[in-house]
């Protein structure tokens, strides 16, 4: 009998490696897009098998909410230039990082494939917005606080560089 | 479904993400792969924290990536348009201003 937590993996698995493979391989960038955004939907989708229900809910949030609609929100602000052409020079290195990249992937996937240990028992609010909540405010405050400053960084940071200079 | 799986299915993810960014020119596109590669390590920090449910070690650590990824796509875009203010393409093979 398949568990219904196997059919939501295995569905969620190749629905982000579809995703990835058409974010990687689109020719137009919106295409591109709108594979990440596959991607990360069904990644969403596997985090609730793994337990982690607020990192499904952020990912959501985040990743689908807030970073594709940025890469959207970019490649509508170029327009046409936003597509650039097929693969042409320098094919000997790009050849040779990709089938590096494919000897390694395959490498460690074929034997991380058999690494087995049995899961965990879990508590009853493993992953949710309680646990979750008291491990980042108790555990990790110092860090939260640090990664809030970074993100103000980076918006001013975001809006120095890209601020036009002509005036 | 055992955890060796979730672990070669994000090494796959990073591959993924890696081959993209090195063998494509267009530079919107290297930065969604940077993020599946963010995006599969998030998968790994997850699945091992599901082996050892004591602590919430390895969900804290994917809260963070997830936030780190969203600083970085604002400022990588920013970047992106920054540089097409200067050369009216994306292209990154062009992108060699500072070898003169």
């Amino acid at each position: 009998m398949i568990s219904p937590g196997t059919i939501l993996f295995v569905t969620t698995a190749i629905f982000a490696m579809v995703g990835g493979l058409i974010t990687v391989s689109a020719r137009r960038p919106l295409r591109a897009a709108i594979g990440l955004l596959v991607h990360i939907v069904s990644l969403a989708g596997m985090f609730l098998t793994l337990d982690a229900q607020l990192l499904a809910a952020l990912q959501l949030l985040v990743y689908a909410g807030a970073v594709v609609v940025l890469f959207v929100f970019v490649i509508m602000l170029i327009g046409p230039a936003s597509e650039v052409g097929a693969i042409q020079g320098r094919l000997a290195s790009r050849a040779l990082s990709l089938a590096v990249t494919i000897a390694i992937v395959l490498a460690v996937s074929t034997s991380l494939a058999n690494f087995d240990r049995p899961w965990g028992a879990v508590s009853e609010d493993f992953g949710t917005v309680e646990g979750l909540g008291m491990a980042i405010y108790s555990e990790a405050l110092v860090p939260f606080e640090v990664i809030s400053i970074t993100l103000l960084v980076a918006i001013v940071g975001a809006v120095a560089i890209a601020r036009s200079r002509t005036e | 479904m055992g955890v060796g799986t979730y672990l070669a299915l994000a090494s796959v993810l990073f591959g993924i993400g890696a081959a993209g960014f090195l063998t494509r020119r267009n530079m919107l596109i290297q930065l969604m792969s940077i993020e599946l590669m963010l995006n599969s390590v998030n998968v790994v920090l997850l699945a091992f924290n599901r082996v050892n449910p004591a602590n919430h070690d390895g969900q804290v650590f994917a809260f963070f990536v997830i936030a780190v990824a969203a600083a970085e796509a604002a400022v990588g875009l920013a970047i992106l348009i920054a540089y097409y203010r200067v050369k009216k393409t994306i292209d990154t093979d062009d992108a060699s201003l500072l070898k003169y």
